[in-house]
């Protein structure tokens, strides 16, 4: 079931608030997020947010296009780097 | 000859079916389509009179978006999902599943016919 349009997008309220803190004193920090469910606000662009991704934080610069998505979106929380190469050719019985 | 929304040519088919043939036109709004211009959806597309077939043109050009102007739309959306660096995006690059489908099994029409991949052998 999708979220009531009566509630807004959700957003971590002490993420968007230091955002709008800093875009009323025109200082650009990176912020840290846990808050990978955070939909991205216009207030967000031009800032880098750091989202977690289990591991370590993420530095996500956000830009127009990705107003709308979650944090989550850009910071992926699997590494996968491929399978085990077959060596079928290098190990004879 | 009925020539609807560029080079679509569907004939012999019932009016309703023949207009699923446009891109972006589907049995629902093929019927909503006959349903506003009043075209009974049973006729041939070769028994219409071309009154009808106007109507029908017209109303497709200026109330729904099908063929290049739509594929283009959905190209867009995905380039765009692909440019922000989103989960989304990423699954697209790699031609998987993108709303989170299994891959162990299955997901075979993203991925394409199935290529065995050898079983690392036991030193």
């Amino acid at each position: 079931m999708s979220r009531s349009v009566k509630k807004g997008p959700y957003v971590e309220a002490r993420l968007l608030g230091r955002v709008q803190e800093m875009n009323k004193r025109n200082e650009k920090r990176i912020v840290k997020t846990w808050s990978r469910a955070s939909v991205i606000f216009p207030d967000f662009i031009g800032h880098t947010v750091a989202v977690y991704n289990g591991r370590k934080h993420v530095p996500v610069y956000v830009t127009e296009n990705m107003v709308g998505h979650r944090f989550g979106e850009f910071a992926p929380t699997r590494t996968f780097r491929g399978h085990v190469k077959s060596d079928r050719s290098s190990a004879p019985r | 000859m009925a020539r609807i929304a560029g080079v679509d040519i569907p004939r012999e088919k019932r009016v309703e079916v023949a207009l699923t043939y446009i891109y972006g036109i589907g049995l629902s709004t093929a019927q909503k389509i006959l349903q506003q211009t009043s075209v009974n959806p049973d006729t041939r597309v070769r028994d219409l009179t071309e009154d009808q077939v106007n109507r029908l043109r017209e109303l497709i050009d200026r109330r729904h978006k099908v063929e290049g102007d739509l594929r283009r739309e959905v190209a867009l959306n995905i380039k765009r999902l692909i440019e922000i660096g989103s989960y989304r995006g990423l699954r697209h690059r790699r031609n998987l599943p993108v709303r989170g489908q299994r891959t162990k099994t299955n997901a075979r029409a993203r991925r394409g016919p199935k290529r065995t991949v050898g079983a690392r052998r036991k030193k």
